[in-house]
């Protein structure tokens, strides 16, 4: 019999080790234990239930949460083992709402598999994709990439295949395979699911992608603030090279593809790709300007495919069920799945992978429940920390690349980041500009320095001194941000300060509806 | 009587440094995973081994200081003997961040980016640990702790000596 204990650090962070320690002297206690094997899963993504303790019946897996170590005597009491009922019972866990509603494609083994077996890896579909791949040339792999409609799921949704196609035809020695796992956005979280949960997911994306491309090295950036993620990644690595998935001659086809794991040092900055590249050269991670684009030119020079963990997640299957499976989910040119993350002040937080096109208020309430305080849900965030705080008006608005960029909206990592009526909106574009100023690399003016003065104007606009005059010059420094600077890190700051002062302008006392609001 | 010429010998810390230095060169853009484990072994990067470090990658002294300040994980002081990391990104503000940040101050009697004067303990905010769906988070040396209350943060702090 089988009883599932998450190890993913949210779940490890409400006690989730205290309750399996509990649970194992409870069953020694009991003289129980020799027919249990405790299974430390990853997260179901439902973490409001965690610590989720889930057991194996005949009629599936029966879940219970959020369990506390004083709790396991009377679980075990009413029959945990069996799926007895308690009054923590969440019955079938595949029956569960959130997950149930849910369209599961990247995530599909998340909670399910022991994320370091190899065995469980395999049994649920794993390496499949690889094995499909090693049949085909590398341009019919970058041509099922391309096909399948997947975009950059870092937040910039550039076209994957287009990716792969440049780093395929520039010639090279060496090409190299770089994985973002730089998830510095406050506020998403699935990056680090993904590296915890299913490490071997990942490095099938990136074999497949080293093999297709003629690449025979790959590095994952990993920030220093996950060492649960990379523990879990070194392990992984060193299983699969074991098992010939990497290393020398990748499952017989005389292939080499080895990778490595780096550990990044606290730089929101380096999440920019060409920035990161200059982190694992060694370097102050500084962005470049482009052109060359990293697919030419990128680590050590050599055309790099340089790809975010999901991305480079999503290829195994893509591979294994062909590019229609995948481009059959979604809307308009956003194709397939994004996994959001609801987050903040939010009732139910957690993982919803669901294809494009379902709307932030079907997320917000038919997921989330409203916010967990109780109190009127005001501000959403939508998009990491550059993203737009998006109003009530335009929370029908379809979850989809082109639909929020109409509304200079963006969809970035699928992060949704939720706050109450106490939200100070003033305070929170601030904030985007003080952060700004801490994590800017420095490189361009617009962001090194507009970011200090953006604080200094939207202190003075709040102490009403010349406020609308202030107010001019704070759109004005925002155009200058946008239009001037060299990355996404000054260029969308704006974003969430402008959207603040648009839709909530009564918190930086302006009385009357700005008139340039959207 | 001969006399024997006296090289001061080098101090165990740099000494340790140089054979970490020795296991790293070889690798491309070894800089980041050498002060890693630098810090990993000696808990800060000590100026005194900048010069070792840039001897042993080829580098100028400034580009290895660049990297050391740049970078906000690289410390050049001793952290104290806990640190106590605040989560004060988006998420963790939506859910009283800011308040528990000043309550973490008044608990430890240790302002944010400090280490108090016994060296007990370290104080500092973070921009995410990815436990936004259970926010407020804090670490405390290498756990982590989610929807942290007010509560619960007397009892964690409570406990650090």
């Amino acid at each position: 019999m089988k009883v599932f204990i998450p190890r993913d650090s949210a779940a490890l962070a409400v006690g989730a080790d205290e309750v399996a320690d509990a649970l194992q002297a409870e069953l020694i206690s009991r003289g129980l234990d020799a027919g249990v094997t405790l299974v430390r899963n990853g997260s179901r993504g439902l973490f409001w239930l965690e610590p989720m303790v889930e057991v194996e019946t005949p009629e599936g897996r029966v879940a219970y949460g959020p369990v506390a170590p004083e709790d396991v005597p009377a679980l075990i009491d009413a029959g945990l083992l069996q799926g007895g009922a308690h009054a923590l019972g969440l019955g079938l866990t595949e029956a569960i709402p959130y997950l149930a509603k849910q369209e599961r494609l990247t995530f599909r083994r998340m909670g399910i598999t022991d994320p370091l077996s190899l065995d469980d890896y395999a049994a649920h579909d794993g390496w499949q994709g690889l094995e499909k791949a090693l049949t085909m040339d590398g341009a019919a792999v970058a041509q099922q990439v391309l096909d399948s409609g997947l975009r950059g799921r870092g937040g910039a949704a550039f076209p994957a295949g287009i990716k792969w196609r440049t780093v395929l035809n520039t010639p090279s020695a060496q090409k190299v395979i770089v994985c973002n796992a730089d998830e510095g956005d406050g506020g998403t979280f699935s990056d680090r699911m993904t590296m915890e949960g299913d490490p071997y997911m990942l490095i099938e994306g990136m074999t497949i992608a080293g093999l297709a491309l003629g690449a025979t090295a790959g590095y994952i950036y990993v920030r220093s603030e996950y060492p649960h993620a990379v523990a879990a990644l070194r392990e992984a690595v060193t299983r699969a090279t074991a098992a010939g998935y990497l290393g020398d001659n990748v499952r017989g086809s005389g292939k080499a593809f080895q990778l490595h794991v780096r550990m990044a040092a606290g730089s929101y900055v380096c999440g920019e790709e060409t920035a990161l590249l200059e982190s694992l050269e060694g370097k102050r991670g500084i962005v470049r300007a482009k052109p060359p684009l990293p697919a030419i030119e990128g680590l050590f020079g050599q055309p790099t495919l340089i790809h975010n963990v999901i991305s480079l997640a999503s290829v195994p299957l893509i591979l294994a069920r062909g590019a229609d499976f995948y481009k059959n989910y979604g809307m308009g040119r956003s194709r397939g799945t994004l996994p959001f993350q609801l987050a903040g002040n939010i009732k139910f937080g957690g993982l919803v992978e669901k294809a494009f096109g379902l709307s932030l208020r079907e997320l917000l309430f038919n997921f989330g429940g409203g916010t967990r305080s109780g109190r009127p849900l005001k501000a959403v965030q939508v998009g990491g920390p550059l993203g737009t705080y998006v109003p009530e008006s335009q929370w029908d608005i379809p979850l989809d690349y082109e639909a929020y960029a109409a509304v200079g909206a963006v969809l970035g990592h699928g992060g949704i980041v939720v706050h109450d009526d106490r939200a100070d909106m003033a305070q929170l574009a601030r904030y985007a500009m003080e952060f700004c100023a801490i994590e800017s690399c420095g490189k361009c003016t617009p962001c090194r320095i507009g970011s200090t003065r953006g604080v200094e104007v939207i202190d003075r606009i709040v102490k009403n001194q010349n406020r609308a005059q202030q107010v001019i010059l704070l759109r004005d420094l925002c155009d200058t941000m946008v239009n001037g600077s060299l990355c996404a890190m000054g260029g969308m700051t704006p974003y969430p300060v402008l959207s603040a002062l648009n839709h909530y302008p009564e918190d930086f006392g302006i009385a009357e509806p700005d008139q340039q609001a959207a | 009587m001969r006399s024997i010429p006296i090289t001061p010998a080098l101090p165990p810390h740099r000494a340790q440094v140089r054979t970490l230095v020795a296991q790293h060169r070889n690798e491309p853009g070894a800089l980041l995973p050498l002060l890693h484990a630098v810090q990993h072994e000696l808990g800060h990067i000590p100026p005194d081994v900048v010069p070792d470090i840039a001897a042993g990658l080829n580098l100028s002294r400034a580009e290895v200081h660049g990297v050391i300040t740049y970078y906000h994980h690289f410390r050049s002081l001793p952290a104290g003997r806990h640190v106590v990391q605040v989560c004060r990104a988006e998420a963790c503000k939506a859910c009283g961040a800011d308040e528990l940040m000043a309550q973490a101050e008044e608990l430890l009697g240790c302002k944010s980016h400090e280490t108090r004067g016994d060296g007990a303990v370290t104080l500092e905010p973070v921009f995410c640990l990815g436990l936004c769906a259970s926010s407020p988070a804090i670490q405390i040396d290498d756990k982590l702790h989610g929807r942290v209350s007010a509560e619960r943060l007397g009892r964690l702090l409570g406990g650090l000596a």
